[in-house]
């Protein structure tokens, strides 16, 4: 692999760019791997890039039925912070930001990290005692967030309008090493690491079967025949009950759609995340100048990638409130994508009823955020076959011992 | 936005006027199930990518609960009907035949 830097710019700008190498191999694929990952997101290419990395496992195959970062990755809002209430999420949520800070030199690949600040606004008085209970349970686990006050808020992004038709923005949690990344090279710099390790990323190779025997993993049949695997990890976000249902067992997951939506380009207007729990909606200004907006899930089961339109409607209206000068904007597109919801609203980073099998799945609304800390959780798992202190709160016994991680009061809405 | 039929107001009415419930059809566990009953009553959810039956409470309208069939690939909804059911009625089942020749009721756990 060819390193990207500005050396290399020069040097391709001297050779019309005849020398850019493909940025990942698209091989034969082998009859058995050590591990078989479902799914080439960015999930389960960090995955399997940690795999590499931290556990020298390289003979890997990632199957994808679409193209690589085409689910999830490619569809969420790129906000990234760690201010969660549980101590099992701040742990791995706050991995995952800490890893994102020099993935970029990492990977040897520009992912756009942006740590400009997430701001979540308080606007009822729940909202206020509960983000300043966030705020010192974050100073406990070592994240670091504040509760601000009106003035700092609008200090920070001056086109809030604090005094809002229905809801007055009361104070602010606020984290400053937060913010925004690109999504799509989150999966194209993993990919192409892992390309470079020797493994095998395997696109329009859908999974219709898992392959097993005696309560073990053997392997999984594709679209394009059957591939045999030592150790399986399903990482497919809202695909993860129909992989369950192949390996026989039940997920407690449920699929819905969330939409986002971005703007025609402006010229920057705010340069922090500003997310509205009470009034659904949050929003960020893209290095394009786009605004980049999301909100609500849909409350019903649905595999479509679209989403309601009411939901959007609700979406825009409150980010009108929140900021009257988008009031005129024209929005560009909009796009939904599936994610799994669990009870709790936390991830399950499991073992499965299946011996050798492993699931990464169930981080519904806020999946994009934690990539690099899921990925290095799974990997420890799958390559020990025991979770490691960051996954094992997280596993699929929690629903039947009651041992919840109850995020869904603490994140709100925009999860 | 999706259409629902209210089968006590008889009414076609949008999306809003209703609020999604969850899976329909699940047996309630109570003193004396096991663990691992409760776990899949409270939990386990079939979430498949097809034909759902749900729960759905007309929140805007009568406020009653009642049940739908509906594809979650197509959105396309098979009809709606009382909640006071253990199983859907022949009717929806004959709807969703029509269009798919193949599926069949099986009892949720």
């Amino acid at each position: 692999m060819k390193r990207y830097s500005s050396f290399a710019i020069v040097r391709e700008a001297f050779r019309n760019h005849s020398g850019w190498k493909k940025a990942w191999e698209s091989p034969i694929p082998k009859r058995k791997y050590d591990v078989v990952i479902v799914g080439a997101g960015g999930h389960g290419l960090a995955t399997a890039y940690y795999l590499g990395k931290n556990h020298g496992i390289t003979n890997v195959a990632v199957l994808e039925k679409g193209w690589l970062g085409g689910g999830n990755t490619g569809r969420n809002t790129t906000i990234i912070r760690s201010n969660y209430l549980q101590d099992p999420s701040a742990a791995i949520y706050e991995k995952s930001r800490s890893l994102y800070e020099n993935l970029s030199q990492d990977l040897n690949y520009n992912l756009m990290f942006s740590p400009r600040g997430v701001m979540m606004l308080a606007q009822t008085e729940h909202e206020v005692r509960g983000y300043k209970r966030t705020a010192m349970a974050n100073a406990l686990q070592g994240v670091s967030t504040e509760y601000i006050n009106p003035e700092k808020v609008k200090d920070l992004c001056p086109i809030i309008n604090l005094s809002g038709p229905r809801y007055p923005v009361l104070g602010a949690l606020w984290q400053a090493r937060g913010g925004t990344a690109r999504h799509d090279a989150v999966a194209w710099g993993y990919a192409r690491k892992c390309s470079d390790m020797g493994m095998h990323i395997l696109q329009q190779k859908e999974v219709t079967s898992i392959i097993s025997k005696n309560g073990k993993i053997g392997g999984v049949t594709t679209t394009d025949g059957d591939i045999l695997c030592d150790k399986l990890c399903i990482v497919v976000a809202g695909h993860s009950g129909a992989l369950a249902e192949m390996g026989g067992f039940r997920l407690p997951l449920e699929s819905v759609a969330l939409q986002a939506l971005v703007s025609e380009p402006i010229k920057p207007v705010m340069d922090v995340v500003v997310m509205a729990n009470t009034v659904h909606g949050y929003m960020s200004q893209s290095d394009k100048g786009e605004m980049v907006i999301g909100g609500g899930a849909d409350g019903y089961n649905n595999y479509t990638q679209r989403g309601s339109f009411h939901h959007i409607e609700e979406t825009v209206r409150s980010l009108v409130e929140t900021f009257p000068m988008i009031s005129r904007l024209k929005m560009l597109r909009q796009w939904g994508g599936i994610v799994d919801m669990t009870g709790d609203r936390s991830p399950i980073i499991s073992k499965t009823p299946l011996e050798n099998c492993f699931i990464n799945c169930g981080w519904g609304t806020g999946g994009f955020k934690a990539i690099p800390g899921s990925g290095w959780a799974t990997a420890e798992m799958v390559a020990t076959g025991e979770a490691g202190p960051l996954a094992s709160p997280f596993s699929l016994n929690r629903f039947k011992e009651g041992r919840f991680i109850d995020e869904s009061v603490a994140a709100g809405v925009a999860h | 936005m999706l259409l629902l039929n209210c089968p006590y107001c008889k009414l076609s009415c949008e999306e809003t006027e209703f609020q999604a419930g969850g899976q329909a059809h699940l047996k309630r566990q109570s003193v004396g199930s096991s663990d691992q009953e409760f776990e899949s009553y409270l939990f386990a959810r079939k979430n498949p990518k097809g034909v759902h039956f749900e729960r759905w409470q007309h929140v805007n309208g009568c406020g009653k609960w009642f049940h739908i069939a509906r594809s979650t690939v197509t959105l396309e909804i098979f009809g709606s009907y009382s909640a006071q059911t253990l199983s859907p009625p022949k009717q929806i089942r004959v709807n969703i035949n029509k269009k798919l020749p193949e599926w069949r009721w099986e009892n949720s756990k």
